[in-house]
């Protein structure tokens, strides 16, 4: 994706804002756990992918770290998620708001209001916030995404990416520290796509917010994720930096996820026999991986 | 006309009831057996163009013709067995109580004899790996599942048509290589497919040619190939090349001197031609 900001080069991490421990997640009137003996630590500042085939467990996983897993949903957890240090089962999901801010694939399913203002405020108010604070987030709050302007407007009248947008503004003015985003794309347009990658990416780069995203779009990953974490059959099966991850191509195919093309066509290559330092997993690097092979005298 | 082409549309717009202008002065043929693929941001009139196939839609303005026949003088029941549309979401096309119950529906209606319908089912059930589920409720599956069993269902019925509106949206890779699998078969048959996708890799792996359009209009019909190329029409539709389409690119000014290539397959081939030029 071309036309997005490049990719940082070293995330600020250094304090643990995410730990889950051992946890186990069955929903009630099922057969198998949805997620199996979990254990991940997430550092401030780092932009994590989740990956996996459908039904893996990514999102179960990512509503694990807001509390709706285990509050809103029926069914038995064992092991322990803290966010920020807060223990979420002993913590109610609206005071987890604060810490991880969630977006979901459907904008429909999460506006709820009549203009832009009142979904931002309806949130801010429900946690009682004053008038003048309100109206500074928000106003903030639809800058960092792009929506200043259009506060009188319904957000029915918005297109998907600019509705996307606002719920991700909303998730925004409550100050999390962390933001959830579970495939925010999935129901959107090309152009729509872009702009919510774009506003993730800048949240993580420009105010080194901790991005968690459940995302299909392998090659945008490849771009922006510090951190991929590979889910199959509800369990962790890999997880590494981008390069890791992609390169092991076989592994990937048996669970049934692709690799960014251009890692599929160096690997492709190597199955004939041509040998690369490494399988390049962004276009930047396989044009500079293949523009040096190619020009070699002997491959 | 001619008889090769199934569809053709002429001058075709449609203004809804509140006088939105979804698409304007359309002109478009489709041969039997091609597999068009109908690109554009969300509301630039993809979908109420192909409504327009299997005559959920008739022109306010224009005539659109299946096999010859104007649209606008048939009923929607007539034009289905043409034309098979299988919906972006399948909740508005999913209806029964079982996967079994769907995949039966269409052939029932079409009038078929019991063992005809028992084998069209049959084939649709194991083309598309159903067997599993065949007794579940459509609506106690997963979304992309569900899917699934909105295209097993227009297959059972077996119109020469298929109008397809985002079939690899919330698909995994499993569940796209079983969309990629049906439009081979599709192709294979000589069926008619119209692909409305935002999924630039599928187009450019199945698509005999490329429809881009803007603000209700088409700007541009072009092959794969050509489109991928068209950096003009790509920039004003905001719409990208896949990954390998667009390191061929930027490799052939420099080391190629080829065409771009399409696929990731394409590309390992034309890779593979140029170094072994070097070596020999």
């Amino acid at each position: 994706m071309s036309r997005l900001p490049s990719r940082k080069v070293t995330p600020p991490m250094t304090k643990e804002i995410i730990r889950i421990e051992n946890l186990t997640y069955q929903y009630a009137h099922t057969d198998k756990p949805a997620l199996v003996d979990i254990n991940l630590s997430i550092k401030k500042g780092e932009y994590i992918a989740i990956i996996g085939p459908c039904g893996a467990g990514k999102t179960s996983l990512a509503l694990s770290l807001n509390g709706i897993v285990p509050h809103m949903t029926v069914g038995e957890m064992r092991g322990k998620v803290f966010v920020d240090g807060i223990d979420t089962t002993q913590t109610q999901v609206r005071d987890l708001a604060h810490i991880v801010g969630m977006v979901f694939d459907n904008p429909e399913y999460q506006l709820s209001q009549s203009t832009v203002l009142s979904e931002m405020a309806i949130g801010l108010e429900n946690i009682g916030i004053p008038r003048d604070e309100m109206l500074k987030r928000i106003a903030e709050a639809l800058e960092i995404v792009g929506l200043s302007g259009l506060e009188e407007r319904s957000p029915m009248a918005l297109s998907g990416g600019q509705q996307q947008r606002l719920a991700i503004a909303a998730a925004l003015s409550m100050y999390p520290k962390v933001l959830v985003l579970d495939e925010p794309t999935s129901n959107l347009d090309p152009m729509g796509k872009e702009e919510v990658f774009a506003v993730a990416a800048r949240l993580n780069q420009e105010k080194q917010m901790t991005i968690v995203i459940v995302e299909h779009e392998v090659e945008v990953i490849a771009s922006y994720a510090d951190r991929v974490i590979v889910l199959d059959k509800g369990q962790i099966v890999n997880s590494g930096n981008v390069n890791d991850i992609f390169s092991e191509i076989d592994s990937l195919d048996s669970i049934g996820v692709r690799p960014p093309q251009v890692t599929a066509i160096a690997s492709g290559l190597e199955k004939k026999g041509y040998h690369f330092k490494n399988l390049p997993v962004t276009l930047d690097g396989a044009e500079a991986t293949f523009s040096d092979w190619l020009k070699q005298d002997k491959a | 006309m001619s008889m090769s082409n199934i569809i053709e549309c002429i001058n075709l717009s449609h203004v809804y009831p509140e006088g939105f202008t979804a698409i304007k002065g359309i002109n478009l043929k489709v041969k039997e057996g091609e597999v068009v693929a109908i690109l554009g941001q969300n509301g630039s009139g993809k979908t109420t163009l192909v409504k327009h196939f299997n005559g959920l839609l008739k022109p306010t303005n224009g005539t659109v013709s299946i096999r010859g026949n104007d649209t606008a003088k048939q009923t929607v029941f007539n034009l289905s067995s043409h034309a098979g549309y299988v919906f972006q979401n399948p909740n508005h096309q999913l209806f029964a109580t079982s996967v079994l119950a769907e995949l039966e529906f269409g052939p029932k209606n079409q009038g078929l004899a019991n063992d005809e319908i028992e084998a069209r089912v049959e084939e649709a059930t194991d083309f598309f790996e159903l067997n599993t589920i065949i007794n579940e409720h459509p609506l106690r599956l997963s979304f992309p599942l569900r899917k699934i069993v909105a295209m097993a269902s227009i297959y059972a019925m077996q119109p020469s048509i298929f109008i397809l509106d985002e079939p690899t949206t919330a698909q995994d890779h499993g569940g796209s290589e079983k969309v990629r699998k049906f439009l081979r078969k599709l192709q294979d048959d000589g069926k008619t497919v119209i692909l409305v996708t935002h999924d630039m890799p599928l187009v450019a792996e199945v698509a005999d040619r490329v429809i881009a359009m803007w603000s209700s209009e088409i700007i541009s019909a072009a092959n794969p190939r050509e489109f991928f190329l068209d950096l003009n029409t790509l920039d004003k539709t905001k719409l990208q090349q896949p990954q390998a389409t667009a390191l061929s690119h930027r490799l052939q000014k420099r080391v190629l001197n080829e065409g771009i290539t399409l696929t990731v397959q394409e590309t390992i081939k034309a890779f593979e031609k140029v170094v072994n030029k070097k070596i020999n």
